[in-house]
C-alpha cells in the first residue's frame, strides 16, 4: 500500500465519520455520535500515517522533502488540522453536533484532493524556489489558520440557524449549543486562525525575501491573503470595539472564509496578460 | 472606529481590483486588452501600478494615522489602569457578578485567609486581604500588563509601514544578466530601467543548472566573485533561497538564459555597458532617416518621429516563421501611434526581415549581417545568469515589526487581565466562601477557571 491509497481510504473514513455525525444530529442518536468520534479518530490516524508514509516515500524516490509542497499535500494537511481541532473542541464542549458541520469540510477537502482531475497526487520533486524551511513553516501556519477559519465558518452557520429559532421549536436545533456559546466559539476560532494566518503571511514574506529579495511584491496570492487578513481584522475590531455580536460576526466569518477559499483556489483563475513574454 | 472598519474594508476592496487587473505589464498588452479609452482612464488613475498609486498610498497613510491617533488616545487611559501602586478592587462589583462559586467551611474566616492567601498568591502573584462588612475578603490579580498587547500589535503595523517606506525611499531593486566569464559593475533598476552603479563588480565564474529525471529543474547555481578595486574580495556559489550579501547589497539567483555566441550583443556592438544590451535600428519610411537606440529585453523605447513604442519581450533560440525554423530571433511588440499593437519578429540571420511587414517603420538589430543559416546545426551557446540585486535598509524594521506582531497578537488574544475575589463570610463559627472573578477578555474561560480555583480551595 502506498500513501495515496491510504489517504484515499482515509477520505472514506472521514466520509463515514461525517455521515455518523450528521445521523447522530438528525436522528438524535448519541450512540452514533460516540461512534463517529472513534471513526474520526481512526481517520486522523490514517491521515497521519498517510502524511508520514508520503514523507518516507519521497526520500525513497531520492527527492526527499516534507509533504507540504503542492495542492494535494496541502489539502491533506488541511483536513488533518480541521479534524484535530474539531476533536479538541468536541472534548472540551462535550457536544457532537458541531461535528455534523465540521467533519464534512475535512471530507470535502480530502475528496477534492483525491478525486479531482486538477489535483495530482504524484510526489513531485521540489523546484529550486521551494527548497526552504521557511516554506514549511509558511504552509503549516497558513493551513492551521485556514482550519481555524473553516471551523469558525461551520459554527457561524450553526449560529445563524440557531438564532432564528428563538423559542426552541425546531427539533433539529435543540441539541445545538446555546447561541452565546456558538458565538464565543466562532470568535475563538477566528482568533486562533488570525494568529496563524498572520504567522503564515509573515513566514511567507521572509521566504520571499530569501528567495527573491523582496518580502512583499503584491502578487495576487499575496494580495488575497492580505485581503483575508483585513476582513478578519475588521471582524475582530468590530467585536472588540463595537461589541458586535452574533449575526453580524457570523456573516463576517462566512465572508472571511470565502476569501480564504478564493486565496487558495480562485487566484489561479484570475485573468492574466501573461499570454506572451513569460517565455 | 467606524473609520477603521471603513478603511480596512476599502483597502481590501481596492486590493481586489489590483489582483483582477494584472500589474506592471507592458503598455502594449494593456492597450490591446482594454482599448484606447479605458487604457487612458486606467493609466490616469494609476491602476496599472495600483499599489504605488497616490490614492492607494493615501489610504495606507490614513490607516496609519488612524492607528497612531487612536492608540495614543487610548494609551493614556490604559497607562493609568496598568501603573497603579495599589490596584483598586471594587467589592460590590464582584458581588454583583452572576456567576458565583459557593461552599461552606468549618474554619473561621481569619484562619481560612491564612491558608487561602499563599495558595492564591502562587497562582496570581498579587494578593491582598481586606476586612469587609460581613467578614474577610482576599483579592488577587495577574497579567495587568497584558492590556498593552494591543498597542504592541498596532505599533508593529506602523513599523511594517515605516520599514516599507524606508525600503522604497532608500533601497533599490534591480536586475542584471551576466554571461559566464564576464563581469559587471552596474545593474538595471526594475520599472525605470535606469542603470545604477554598485561600487564593486560582480563576476560570474560559472553558471550551472541541474535537472531531475523528469526534466524539472533541480538547482540553479551561479558561482560569483565580488571584485572591488580590481581585487577579488568575496566568492560564493548562490542558489535560489541562498543569496550572496555584500555591503548591504543582496544578490539573488532569479533566472537564466542562453546566449547565442554569434548574437550581435556579444561581439558586434562596441562600448557595451551592460551585457544583454541590444542595439536597434529604426528606419522611418517617411523621412528615410535611420535611428540607433540601445535597449534591453523588457524596456519600452519611444520610436523617434513619434511613430510609437517598441519593446523586446523575449529571445528565442529557434523561432518559427511559416512553419519553418529560422533560428535565433528577438520577439517584440510594436505599438504604432494610435493603432493596435503588433507582434514583431527580428531573426538574427535575416536583417531585412521586418521590411516584409511594410509598416511605416522598419526595425532591425544593429550590427547584424546576413548569414547562411543551417537549421540543423545548433550555434554555439553559453549561459547567462539572471540576478536580482536589491538593497533594502528597511528590512530590519519590517522584521522587528513581524516579531512584535506575533508576540502582540499572542498577548492580545490569549492572555487577559484576570482578577478574583474570595469573600469569606462569617456564619456562626463556620464560614461561607464565595469565589468570583473577572477578566477583560475571554470571559467564558475565566468562568471555568473560577470554578477550578473554587474546587481547589474547597479541598484545602
Ligand atoms: C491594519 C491593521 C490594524 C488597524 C488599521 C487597526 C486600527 C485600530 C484602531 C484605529 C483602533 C482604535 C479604534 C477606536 O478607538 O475607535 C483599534 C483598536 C483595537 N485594535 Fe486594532 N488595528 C489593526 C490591527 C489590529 C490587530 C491585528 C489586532 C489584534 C491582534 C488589533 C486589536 C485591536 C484592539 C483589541 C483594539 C481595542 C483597543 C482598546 O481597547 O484600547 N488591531 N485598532
Amino acid at each position: 500500500m502506498n500513501s495515496s491509497v491510504l489517504l484515499s481510504i482515509t477520505t472514506f473514513i472521514y466520509g463515514l465519520a461525517a455521515f455518523l455525525y450528521i445521523a447522530s444530529w438528525v436522528f438524535k442518536k448519541p450512540l452514533s455520535g460516540r461512534l463517529a468520534f472513534w471513526v474520526a479518530l481512526i481517520g486522523v490516524a490514517g491521515n497521519t500515517a498517510g502524511i508520514i508514509m508520503r514523507w518516507v516515500e519521497s526520500y525513497r524516490l531520492g527527492i526527499g522533502h516534507a509533504p507540504l509542497s503542492n495542492m494535494y499535500e496541502s489539502l491533506v494537511f488541511f483536513s488533518w488540522t480541521i479534524v484535530i481541532i474539531y476533536l479538541v473542541i468536541e472534548r472540551q464542549y462535550k457536544n457532537a453536533v458541531i461535528g455534523a458541520f465540521a467533519t464534512p469540510l475535512a471530507f470535502l477537502a480530502m475528496a477534492y484532493a483525491s478525486m479531482s482531475p486538477n489535483v495530482s497526487d504524484r510526489i513531485q520533486p521540489l523546484i529550486p524556489a521551494l527548497k526552504s524551511n521557511w516554506l514549511i513553516a509558511h504552509v503549516i501556519s497558513c493551513f492551521l489558520g485556514y482550519a481555524g477559519f473553516a471551523i469558525a465558518f461551520a459554527i457561524s452557520f450553526m449560529y445563524l440557524f440557531k438564532q432564528r429559532d428563538v423559542e426552541g421549536k425546531s427539533n433539529l436545533l435543540s441539541h445545538f449549543p446555546k447561541p452565546h456559546v456558538l458565538d464565543e466559539l466562532t470568535h475563538q476560532m477566528v482568533m486562533f486562525g488570525f494568529l496563524f494566518l498572520s504567522i503564515g503571511i509573515i513566514t511567507g514574506a521572509v521566504w520571499a525575501n530569501s528567495a527573491w529579495g523582496s518580502y512583499w511584491s503584491w502578487d495576487p496570492k499575496e494580495t488575497w491573503s492580505l485581503i483575508t487578513w483585513f476582513i478578519y481584522a475588521t471582524l475582530l475590531h468590530a467585536r472588540m470595539m463595537r461589541g458586535w455580536y452574533g449575526k453580524r460576526i457570523a456573516y463576517l466569518a462566512i465572508i472571511g472564509f470565502m476569501a480564504v477559499i478564493f486565496t487558495y483556489f480562485g487566484v489561479n483563475y484570475l485573468p492574466g496578460l501573461h499570454s506572451y513574454g513569460a517565455g | 472606529m467606524k473609520l477603521t472598519v471603513v478603511l480596512l474594508l476599502s483597502l481590501a476592496a481596492t486590493s481586489i481590483v489590483g489582483t483582477i487587473i494584472p500589474q506592471n505589464e507592458n503598455p502594449a498588452a494593456y492597450f490591446r486588452a482594454y482599448g484606447e479609452f479605458v487604457y487612458k482612464l486606467f493609466d490616469l488613475l494609476g491602476i496599472f501600478d495600483m499599489y504605488h498609486s497616490w490614492w492607494f498610498q493615501f489610504l495606507i497613510l490614513l490607516l496609519t494615522i488612524n492607528i497612531v491617533v487612536c492608540s495614543i488616545d487610548r494609551l493614556s487611559a490604559t497607562w493609568k489602569i496598568v501603573f497603579v501602586k495599589n490596584p483598586k478592587f471594587n467589592l460590590s462589583r464582584f458581588r454583583k457578578l452572576s456567576q458565583k462559586e459557593v461552599f461552606d467551611n468549618k474554619q473561621k474566616p481569619k484562619e481560612l485567609v491564612k491558608v487561602y492567601e499563599p495558595f492564591i498568591f502562587k497562582h496570581f502573584g498579587y494578593t491582598r486581604a481586606e476586612e469587609t462588612d460581613k467578614g474577610l475578603c482576599v483579592f488577587a490579580e495577574k497579567w495587568r500588563w497584558t492590556r498593552f498587547g494591543v498597542y504592541t500589535v498596532h505599533l508593529s503595523v506602523v513599523l511594517l509601514l515605516i520599514g516599507g517606506l524606508i525600503g522604497s525611499l532608500f533601497g533599490f531593486e534591480g536586475f542584471v544578466n551576466i554571461p559566464e566569464g564576464e563581469k559587471v559593475n552596474n545593474i538595471r533598476i526594475r520599472n525605470t530601467g535606469q542603470l545604477r552603479s554598485l561600487g564593486f563588480e560582480i563576476l560570474c565564474d560559472d553558471f550551472d543548472i541541474s535537472f531531475y529525471d523528469n526534466g524539472a529543474p533541480k538547482e540553479y547555481r551561479s558561482s560569483l566573485t565580488i571584485i572591488e578595486h580590481g581585487k577579488p574580495v568575496y566568492k560564493k556559489d548562490i542558489i535560489v533561497n541562498d543569496p550572496l550579501r555584500y555591503k548591504g547589497v543582496n544578490i539573488f539567483q532569479s533566472s537564466y538564459g542562453k546566449m547565442p555566441s554569434d548574437a550581435p550583443s556579444q561581439d558586434k556592438v562596441p562600448a557595451r555597458d551592460s551585457p544583454g544590451e541590444i542595439t536597434l535600428n529604426f528606419t522611418s519610411k517617411n523621412s528615410g532617416k535611420k535611428y540607433r537606440i540601445k535597449t534591453v529585453i523588457g524596456k519600452v523605447v519611444d520610436i523617434p518621429e513619434g511613430l510609437g513604442k517598441f519593446v523586446i519581450v523575449e529571445y528565442k533560440e529557434s523561432a518559427e516563421f511559416g512553419g519553418q525554423n529560422i533560428g535565433h530571433a528577438y520577439m517584440g511588440i510594436l505599438t504604432p501611434k494610435g493603432k493596435n499593437p503588433v507582434n514583431i519578429m527580428l531573426p538574427l540571420h535575416f536583417p531585412n526581415f521586418d521590411k516584409m511587414r511594410r509598416g511605416s517603420i522598419v526595425i532591425s538589430i544593429a550590427g547584424q549581417k546576413a548569414k547562411t543559416f543551417n537549421a540543423g546545426k545548433k550555434a554555439d551557446q553559453r549561459y547567462y545568469t539572471g540576478l536580482q540585486v536589491t538593497n533594502d535598509p528597511g528590512v530590519w524594521v519590517v522584521y522587528t515589526g513581524f516579531i512584535m506582531m506575533i508576540i502582540g497578537i499572542l498577548i492580545t488574544f490569549f492572555m487577559s487581565h484576570q482578577r478574583v475575589c474570595i469573600e469569606i463570610v462569617k456564619s456562626g463559627n463556620k464560614s461561607k466562601v464565595i469565589v468570583t472573578g473577572t477578566a477583560n477578555k475571554n470571559k467564558l474561560a475565566m468562568q471555568q477557571r473560577i470554578k477550578k480555583i473554587s474546587d481547589q480551595l474547597a479541598k484545602l
